[in-house]
């Protein structure tokens, strides 16, 4: 009777095996890392939005302030995104024909608020709070990134918890002095005091800011 | 052969840890889903439009640096940080505002709250508080700009 498996076989069954567990080790892998993926957590992904808004042209090329728009960020948790009458406080008299801009202008004459698409969309159960976070010298560009160079405004940092943690586990390095809270491209220099003394100035470090209540409810 | 209790206790928490979801989906309480739960219409420190203002509050260096700042953010790009009325705006196309007026302390806070002309309110963005801090800034600013060297004391002299 002849062999029922040629010499070939053991080549053979060898390769599927190391293939089976290459493809189960990839899988592993790719299951791991996808979710982490700057790809699938969009960021840098431009976002489509009724007007297409230029925060480099009014920030950078204006040096309209952040909080123009955002006004509510230094009182509330939320910087709040602009009502239609912020932007007609300079569109009524300027650029009033501009085919770009007639959502703003149906939107006012409508009475119906402008829909703006999120760009920042943290999980409900995140309490996050702008106004304590400039009040206590962090800047809207640690998690922002350089708004005033964006043309088209998109994610510029992954807003992970993880992110959040590594700087609630040591914010010194990212705090700044309170006349630089809106400098979206500044730098720390000579002059800028060390992250001791700016946590002692802002009187960080009395709480453990990693506790779960800080942010979450 | 009855099981052993190890593998008893890790298939239950197999399956118990199987039941877990994905906490983005989880019952939260709403309070805005119901009048009734609802926090008060008018959130605290807001005073009613057309209300004559918040009480004046005294002018302190805070009061004064508080009001640079709003006037920077809000005022500058049309009345320019020197008040001359050739903010970036205007440079724009917007129609130039007059100089800062001699008006008094009350008209220009109502001039913040209601606009005045072309210029629209600003009583949703700049707080009553932080209103009276504008208005004090832009008498500081008024003042400045007829000042000389020999006006200030010379500690002030050294600082500048």
């Amino acid at each position: 009777m002849a062999a029922i498996f040629s010499p070939r076989a053991n080549v053979i069954a060898a390769v599927a095996m190391l293939g089976a567990m290459g493809a189960v080790a990839g899988l592993c892998l790719w299951w791991f890392a996808w979710p982490r993926s700057d790809y699938a957590r969009h960021v840098g992904w431009v976002i489509q939005q009724p007007v297409p808004f230029s925060h480099q042209h009014h920030v950078a090329g204006l040096g309209i302030d952040c909080r123009f728009c955002h006004s509510s960020v230094e009182r509330s948790a939320q910087a709040s995104l602009p009502p239609t009458y912020t932007c007609m406080t300079c569109h009524s008299q300027i650029w009033t024909n501009a085919a770009v801009l007639a959502p703003v202008r149906d939107s006012l004459m409508a009475n119906r608020p402008i829909v703006w698409v999120r760009v920042t969309d943290i999980p409900d159960y995140v309490y996050f709070n702008h106004s304590i976070h400039v009040s206590k010298g962090v800047g809207c560009a640690s998690c922002h990134g350089d708004v005033a160079r964006m043309p088209l405004t998109f994610k510029a940092k992954t807003l992970t918890m993880q992110f959040c943690l590594d700087c609630h586990r040591n914010p010194g390095p990212n705090l700044r002095p309170l006349a630089h809270v809106y400098d979206t491209d500044w730098r720390p220099d000579h002059a800028t005091p060390s992250p001791a003394e700016l946590m002692r100035a802002y009187h960080i470090g009395g709480r453990n800011l990693t506790e779960c209540s800080i942010c979450h409810r | 052969m009855t099981p052993r209790p190890a593998i008893v206790f890790g298939l239950a928490a197999v399956l118990l840890v199987a039941g877990c979801d994905d906490m983005t989906r989880q019952k939260k309480q709403n309070p805005y889903a119901s009048r009734a739960t609802a926090p008060g219409d008018v959130p605290a420190g807001v005073v009613q439009y057309g209300e004559t203002s918040a009480p004046v509050p005294p002018v302190t260096m805070a009061l004064l640096e508080r009001g640079r700042t709003e006037y920077h953010v809000f005022c500058a790009p049309c009345h320019a940080e020197t008040g001359d009325g050739h903010g970036m705006i205007v440079q724009r196309g917007f129609p130039a505002p007059p100089r800062l007026a001699s008006d008094g302390p009350q008209r220009i806070y109502d001039v913040i709250t209601d606009g005045r002309g072309v210029m629209y309110g600003f009583a949703q963005r700049i707080a009553p508080d932080d209103r009276w801090a504008v208005v004090a800034y832009v008498h500081a600013l008024r003042i400045s700009q007829h000042m000389m060297l020999s006006d200030l004391t010379p500690e002030q002299q050294a600082t500048r």
